[in-house]
């Protein structure tokens, strides 16, 4: 017992700051969010009781709610797929041995630096819908090109909207995700490679059988950065269209809504989908390394 | 003997841990002789007229203590949040800011601010305030704030220059919405902006005064209590004429605010802006003269209507020290507070009493029409409608911004009215 004390206490001591927050903030905090969506409690005075699932039905009943949530799909797919191709491009450039990778690293990596709520302010204007003699930002670039014809309503489109705030945050993450895939690529022994160039493989062949499948750890990393954080967007849409305009509503920009306006069971309802959301992207990916740590 | 010392290092380490963990909190409660007056007036026109108003708090109560409670941010909507948690964990501040009418409603309804019909009473209020202004404050027959200011909604804010290049007279008046669709017409066809507005609440505000120029001021207030009817007709009418009026404004409104819609009539490239008063600050702070390089005049079809909005002071429930918010409450109904608060911020007084012999040309303008006409709340700031109610109007309003859809607007409308007249 004693002996068994001197071997696990010391760790377990450290350690039980940690676990003591997590579990209270973290899933204490979330089993009060999951208590309080299932209440009445749609202004600042206490519930007064239980209502089940009404909350969430009154959610799926709402077109702005499903509204919302297609426009995080879209989001989410649109920021995933610049993201990958950008940083995917740019990193099997670099590899390929451009030159001065240094400097174009850390050009690509930069925006990642920049808060979303800074780079949004920029964005915001950049992207103003104003045509014609009004227009600023990327329209005025269009039309000073004479592509007066490709000048758009940007994140004011009434249905794809949503596609244009994507764009500031594929630019502001395709770097990082570069990072990822040049480490990856990095990663990929050169045995393999003169391995492959022995038996006679061309250099697409070599980077088609032999490197690409090495990075495929790496992509799903990539996936799941970038899934969980476009999941989660809120900064850059309040930073570019504020909390109140309809093309660029997401789940998280109602949930502030509702709780500015004291619905705080409504906004806990919008706050738990939110996380299932996101658990349905990382449970699995956890599962997965978990299995992956365990099988070594 | 070592591992009990790293033991007792790690203990340490913990318990500081926590300690720096749980800090932060607590309240600053104010002492004896203090009152925290929170507001949101933190730069601007406002933080000038709030310090005034200070200015005449500590000459008439020397031995009382002002504490600035001012947060920025979100035109007002961080200092809400920041009070709804203070207000919360029954930590109020010694008074704060609210627009008078119905945005008090939440507060009344959670027990946060006293009644103060007695003080009124007691203090001669009842007198000092026009009558019109005591309607409109009254909620189920008590007063639970006191106004500092008033604030008039329905102006049209208008470029002389630009409407006597488009060909339309600058002194015209307009006694209904279609008349001056005719003037929006020809500004239109000698390109400027015919009229410019700027994000969701902005469009709020003009619906506000469509609503009350096509309705009427009677069927306008019938709209907050449910004795007129979202779904009727007679709506149907103004949200189209709403709708027209839209397409006279700028295609980029969703990314401007108040100031740069303002701002396009001043520098000549829009002819009118539909704008509550606070605008004149703009147009003084530019040297631009009443009268030449910009003219006002009510929203047409709302002329002898007042569509007024005012900042308030409340008693909280368990003010750290009554007598000092009290204090506070005076100076902001005295004459005297009044006049300093005014001048600085461009409103006009609420009090009839307080002396506005220099203040400027369109804010005397302005009291006129406060004691001549008939007033009525506004919507977009809060005196006619809750905050949960407006919010369900600014979405409604938002969505029909990209769509185009009269039907759904009314359809939203309709169904947010419903939902809050019921509770």
């Amino acid at each position: 017992m004693h002996h068994r004390l001197k071997r696990f206490g010391p760790p377990l001591l450290l350690i039980s700051p940690t676990i003591v927050l997590v579990g209270v903030f973290v899933y204490g905090l979330i089993a009060v969010n999951v208590n309080t969506s299932l209440t009445d409690r749609h202004t600042r005075a206490p519930a007064e009781g239980y209502v089940g699932l009404e909350n969430y039905q009154a959610l799926f009943s709402d077109d702005t709610f499903l509204f919302s949530l297609r426009n995080l799909l879209l989001y989410t797919a649109a920021f995933l797929a610049g993201a990958l191709f950008f940083g995917f491009l740019w990193a099997w450039l670099l590899e390929r041995g451009a030159r001065g990778e240094g400097i174009f690293r850390t050009i690509y990596l930069f925006p990642m630096a920049v808060s979303f709520i800074a780079s949004g302010v920029v964005w915001r204007w950049l992207l103003n819908n104003a045509q014609g003699d009004r227009a600023s930002g990327l329209n005025r670039l269009l039309g000073s090109l004479g592509l007066d014809f490709l000048q758009t309503s940007w994140w004011t489109h009434e249905r794809w909207g949503i596609l244009a705030i994507a764009m500031p945050a594929v630019w502001q993450l395709s770097g990082y995700i570069m990072a990822l895939f040049l480490a990856g690529f990095r990663g990929v022994p050169d045995e393999l490679r003169e391995a492959a160039r022995m038996d006679g493989a061309s250099e697409w062949r070599m980077y088609r059988h032999v490197v690409f499948p090495q990075l495929s750890p790496v992509a799903l990393s990539a996936i799941i950065i970038i899934g969980h954080m476009s999941l989660k967007v809120f900064d850059l849409i309040m930073a570019i269209a504020g909390q109140s305009n309809y093309t660029t509503q997401v789940p998280a920009t109602q949930m502030w809504i509702e709780f500015t306006r004291s619905d705080y069971a409504l906004s806990a309802a919008i706050g738990t989908v939110m996380l299932l959301i996101v658990a349905v992207l990382i449970v699995p990916y956890l599962v997965a390394t978990y299995r992956q740590e365990r099988s070594r | 003997m070592r591992i009990t010392r790293r033991v007792g290092a790690a203990l340490v380490a913990t318990a500081l841990l926590s300690v720096a963990a749980c800090g932060g909190g607590g309240g600053s409660g104010s002492g004896e002789g203090e009152v925290e007056v929170f507001t949101w007036w933190a730069e601007g026109s406002e933080k000038e007229g709030l310090d005034a108003l200070v200015g005449v708090f500590e000459e008439q109560n020397p031995d009382l203590e002002f504490v600035n409670g001012a947060v920025a941010g979100g035109a007002g909507s961080e200092a809400k949040n920041v009070l709804a948690s203070r207000l919360q964990t029954n930590d109020p501040p010694g008074t704060f800011q609210a627009h008078a009418g119905a945005e008090l409603t939440d507060y009344i309804v959670q027990d946060d601010i006293e009644p103060i019909s007695d003080m009124y009473e007691e203090k001669g209020w009842n007198e000092l305030f026009p009558e019109g202004l005591l309607e409109q404050l009254d909620q189920d027959g008590e007063i639970y704030s006191v106004p500092s200011n008033i604030h008039r909604a329905n102006v049209v804010w208008a470029n002389p220059a630009v409407l006597q290049k488009a060909g339309v007279d600058p002194e015209a008046t307009y006694a209904s919405l279609d008349e001056w669709f005719a003037a929006l017409d020809k500004v239109e066809a000698s390109g400027a902006i015919p009229l410019s507005i700027a994000t969701d609440w902005t469009q709020v505000h003009l619906l506000e005064t469509v609503l009350l120029a096509d309705l009427g001021e009677e069927a306008y207030n019938g709209l907050w209590d449910g004795s007129t009817d979202w779904g009727s007709a007679e709506v149907t009418a103004a949200l189209e004429d709403y709708a027209k009026l839209l397409e006279y404004t700028n295609s980029d409104r969703q990314s401007l605010d108040w100031p740069d819609a303002t701002q396009l009539v001043i520098d000549g490239k829009a002819g009118f802006n539909v704008m509550g008063d606070w605008a004149e600050a703009a147009f003084a702070t530019q040297d631009k003269e009443f009268g030449t390089d910009y003219v006002t005049f009510p929203v047409p079809g709302t002329d002898g209507v007042f569509d007024f909005l005012a900042d308030s002071f409340t008693m909280p429930v368990g003010a750290p020290n009554p007598g000092a918010t009290e204090a506070w409450l005076d100076t902001v109904a005295s004459a005297e507070g009044q006049t300093a608060f005014n001048k600085a911020k461009g409103s006009i007084p609420a009090n009839t009493e307080a002396d506005t012999s220099d203040f400027g040309p369109y804010q005397q303008t302005a009291i006129e029409s406060f004691q001549q006409d008939a007033i009525v709340s506004s919507l977009a700031h809060g005196a006619a409608a809750s905050v949960s109610w407006l919010t369900d109007i600014t979405a409604a309003v938002s969505k029909f911004g990209s769509t185009g859809d009269v039907a759904g607007l009314q359809e939203g409308l309709v169904s947010a009215a419903e939902q809050h007249l019921e509770s």
